[in-house]
């Protein structure tokens, strides 16, 4: 460490006393000491020791700290900042309904109140102990005492500063000498070590901060300008895939597609379906009105179409296939007149309609009514139909299709 | 090069005058050797090769995708979330150490805390590369913070998930400022006693001109009690969200309300058992059997036993509620937790934290070293499978049979398990051949002589010392 500046008038000759250092071989002989100085009046002294000694603060009189009531404001301002941050991320600047809960309830949130609490509360503890302490201090006086290396090790020591207005350096030498420390000595003010920092230091925090500030300064420049070349990936992410994609132009086909289109007379495996009466409900052209042979009109037949009915058609066709089911009458009380309502599949024209021509509004729909097909296997919808003659059955029904026994319950 | 020595520099009895002066010596010297003992340099090379296989395997991991791991559906978790879980885990004891035994008065600590911290933080760093990795992208983690962005959108600060982050940040900040501020004193004696100008500088600038001076101190105890006292919550809160992570979920296996003490005493449990682990070779070749004593490794095999009480108490609460609650989905997972196809992780567990650790309640076995690190690997295995248990079970058995399936790790799955441990030793070795791995100024502190001034406290104290040196 190289001091530049021109000696002065005043840093000729030697160096001015910095204050006296007294040296003591146990944390007791210092307590007694301390109180001494203490007594005395002194105002700028300190003792120094490798642990902190039990005791030392009532002796050197040594006021409370405040730096628990920093903490607590500390802790606070975390729980402050942990409500409003989730209160304004979450419910306020994006309103984020997750699973119904609410947007704003206390105890989902509390974790991270308790964590930031925290986090401030120990960061400044640890900041606010340096600052009150004065640290970073890089040098003292003392640096150039060689006994003192030995406060950190195993010994006790007690300066009293020459800035102090009591201190006389022959009385106070005489208050010292009267504690019996191992040995008491003049410390001399630093003249070796400069106060500046090194020319080095200080021109590489300035390159640094001024390079520090390029990265936002592009940031800022990328913000406001317009650019016409494409966005830089660092890292390739799933947005650019090297792929043709379905419905998009394909310069390897001739045709252009990406989606290549099956060729002609291709029947996929189990896909043939020749049979027209059960796949498609016709007979040349014409619907079929009669069930196929391959489906076997049954009771279990029945039943597995009423119950398909109640899943597939029920919401808009209703239960009794009255074009009344819950999706209707939503409709109708919306009544924004735009609804096209759901048949009555009792109807006469629908009770005549061939099954054939059912089937395959079922698969296909019609209209305004969509095709169920994908969603229904062959048979079942062959099942529903069976049991959508039984409902039409039902409301034709007159009273001499009953049994005599039958008609007297009525 | 100069040759390694071949005897261990550190068996000759501390040099000093005083009792103060010999514990000084005892830690520092660990630092000063310029060639640590051979088993150092062994163990630091072993570190480094199982370091590059974890490094290797993550930029696997990364290049590929985390396909090349055998986490699929169902087990979506598996081996990452294990091995997070398992870390942060092993990371509660350092900060219980020094923090909740601080504020309970607990002298003996000072002989570990420092090395236990030190510990706590790089478990914490080998847990939080897990997650990181784990999602996949581990360009994008910045999408859990709340950092205004280009989508306009925000965490949401109602997931577990997200606590987690928050929670597990907050831990290893708090972690490092603790263990930092714990050491400037112990810094300030390396720079004190350096002889060479690098070594003053570099110690000298993190001592950050600490001088002893009382005034000092007096505002240094007060930040450190109250930095323990902001950290005892923060120990039981850690685990505790990590649990949540389960709790939350309606997963049977998962969703139970005795996860947040089940989760923390274990976490306590598997801190400890890796404590016993290092302090026993660290005493051993540094030479600090003076400071860690017999004694220390005992009450410490005490807490074990008390923690795998507590953590065996739990495996058996889950079952009587499993029971007791009349679900049957409940009731399946458990039956098949301890019987099903990861019947064998679920009884290695109970073998190493449950049977083993009762070996301690024998005066001779918990005062033996060797048989102290045995039962503390035996730990760590069991606090592992426990994670393991936990996560696979469940998972690939949940309500769906459909989705039913079983979790079969792959080579790399292994590598970046064991690789951890490689970044974990290496950061220790470093810890353990530059920095204060005993808190000097603690001992000191203390230490008998350090009362000798009020006569009538002496004997009450010297009883409790902690130090015989
Ligand atoms: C999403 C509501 C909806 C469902 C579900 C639905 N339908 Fe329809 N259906 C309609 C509507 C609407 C019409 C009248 C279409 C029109 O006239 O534009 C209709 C008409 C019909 C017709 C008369 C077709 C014609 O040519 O006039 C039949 C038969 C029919 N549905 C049968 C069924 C059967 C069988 C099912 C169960 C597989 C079913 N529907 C399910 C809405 C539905």
């Amino acid at each position: 460490m190289s001091d530049s500046h021109e000696p002065q008038a005043s840093d000729s000759g030697p160096p001015p006393l910095h204050g006296l250092l007294a040296e003591y071989r146990t944390p007791a002989e210092l307590l007694r000491a301390s109180k001494k100085v203490r007594d005395a009046g002194f105002s700028r002294w300190d003792t120094f020791s490798p642990f902190p000694v039990h005791g030392i603060d009532k002796a050197m009189g040594i006021k409370m700290t405040i730096l628990p009531w920093i903490v607590l404001g500390a802790g606070l301002t975390g729980l402050a900042t942990a409500i409003l941050l989730q209160w304004w991320t979450n419910a306020y600047d994006y309103p984020w309904l997750v699973s119904g809960k609410p947007l704003w309830s206390i105890p989902a949130n509390v974790p991270i109140m308790f964590e930031l609490t925290v986090l401030f509360g120990g960061v400044t503890t640890f900041i606010a102990m340096l600052v009150l302490n004065n640290l970073p201090f890089p040098s003292h006086p003392l640096d150039h005492v060689r006994r003192f290396a030995r406060a950190t090790d195993d010994r006790f020591f007690l300066l009293i500063e020459a800035a102090d207005p009591k201190f006389d350096e022959t009385d106070t030498r005489a208050l010292i000498d009267a504690t019996h420390p191992i040995a008491v000595e003049g410390v001399p003010e630093d003249r070796k070590t400069s106060d500046k920092l090194p020319t080095g230091i200080i021109y590489s925090l300035v390159i640094v901060t001024v390079m520090s500030a390029v990265p936002f300064a592009l940031a800022a420049k990328a913000r406001y300008t317009k650019s016409r070349s494409t966005r830089v990936h660092i890292i390739q992410d799933m947005d650019s895939q090297p792929k043709y994609k379905a419905q998009r132009e394909n310069p390897v086909f001739s045709d252009g597609r990406s989606t290549r289109l099956p060729d002609p007379e291709t029947v996929a495996v189990g896909e043939l379906r020749e049979d027209d009466h059960f796949w498609r409900g016709q007979d040349h052209g014409a619907w079929v009105r009669t069930f196929p042979p391959t489906f076997r009109v049954d009771e279990a037949a029945m039943l597995r179409g009423q119950q398909r009915f109640g899943i597939y058609c029920t919401p808009c066709h209703g239960f009794g296939g009255e074009g009344n089911g819950m999706v209707a009458k939503r409709a109708d009380e919306l009544a924004q007149g735009t609804w096209t309502p759901p048949s009555n599949l009792t109807d006469e024209r629908i009770r005549n309609m061939p099954v054939g021509e059912i089937f395959n509004t079922i698969t296909n729909g019609v209209r305004n009514m969509p095709a169920y097909g994908p969603q229904i296997p062959a048979s079942d919808r062959w099942a529903i139909i069976l049991y959508l003659r039984a409902l039409e059955r039902g409301h034709a029904g007159k009273i001499a299709d009953l049994e005599p026994a039958e008609r007297t319950g009525l | 090069m100069a040759a390694i020595s071949d005897v261990n520099p550190f068996v000759n009895a501390p040099a000093g005058d005083s009792a103060f002066a010999r514990i000084t010596d005892n830690v520092s010297r660990i630092a000063e050797v310029e060639r640590p003992p051979r088993a150092w340099y062994i163990a630091f090379a072993c570190a480094l090769a199982i370091l590059s296989i974890f490094l290797g395997s993550i930029g696997w991991v990364v290049w590929n995708g985390i396909g090349v791991w055998g986490t699929t559906m169902p087990a979506a978790w598996a081996f990452p979330i294990v091995n997070f879980v398992f870390w942060i885990g092993i990371g509660h004891a350092g900060t219980l150490i020094s923090a909740i035994l601080f504020l309970f008065r607990q002298t003996w600590r000072t002989a570990i805390n420092r090395f236990a911290e030190a510990m706590t933080i790089f478990a914490v760093m080998c847990a939080g590369v897990f997650p990181g990795i784990h999602i996949g992208r581990p360009w994008l983690p910045y999408y859990m913070l709340p950092i205004p962005n280009q989508m306009d959108m925000w965490p949401q600060f109602r997931s577990p998930l997200e606590w987690d982050i928050f929670a597990v940040s907050t831990y290893a900040t708090i972690s490092i400022v603790f263990w930092y501020m714990g050491m400037i004193p112990d810094f300030a004696t390396f720079r004190d006693r350096a002889t060479t100008f690098w070594r003053r500088l570099c110690y000298g600038v993190v001592a950050m001109g600490w001088r002893g001076s009382s005034r000092q101190w007096h505002r240094y105890e007060r930040a450190y009690l109250i930095l323990a006292a902001l950290a005892t919550p923060l120990v039981l809160s850690v685990h505790s969200v990590v649990s949540f992570d389960f709790a939350t979920s309606q997963l049977p296996g998962w969703h139970t309300t005795i996860f947040p003490p089940y989760f923390v005493a274990g976490a306590i449990f598997g801190g400890f058992g890796m404590v016993v682990m290092l302090a026993v070779p660290a005493r051993q070749f540094f030479g600090l059997k003076r400071i860690i004593q017999i004694k220390h490794l005992e009450v410490m095999n005490k807490v074990l036993i008390a923690t795998s009480l507590l953590v065996g108490y739990s495996y058996m609460m889950e079952f009587f509620v499993a029971w007791y609650s009349g679900n049957k989905y409940e009731a399946f997972t458990f039956v098949n937790r301890a019987f099903g196809q990861y019947a064998w992780s679920y009884w290695t567990m109970i073998a190493c934290n449950v049977l083993f650790p009762q070996l301690h309640w024998f005066k001779a076995v918990r005062t033996n070293p060797v048989a102290t690190l045995i039962i503390g690997m035996f730990i760590n295995v069991g606090m592992w499978f426990e994670r393991f248990v936990i996560i696979c079970t469940s998972l690939t058995r949940d309500f769906l049979p459909s989705s039913w399936g079983y979790f079969i790790p792959t080579k790399i799955d292994f590598m970046t398990l064991g690789g951890s441990f490689g970044l974990f030793f290496t950061l220790f070795l470093l810890f353990c051949r530059y920095l204060p791995m005993v808190a000097m100024a603690e001992v000191k502190a203390f230490h008998p002589s350090a009362h000798a001034h009020e006569p009538d406290h002496h004997v009450e104290h010297a009883g409790q010392a902690p130090v015989g040196i």
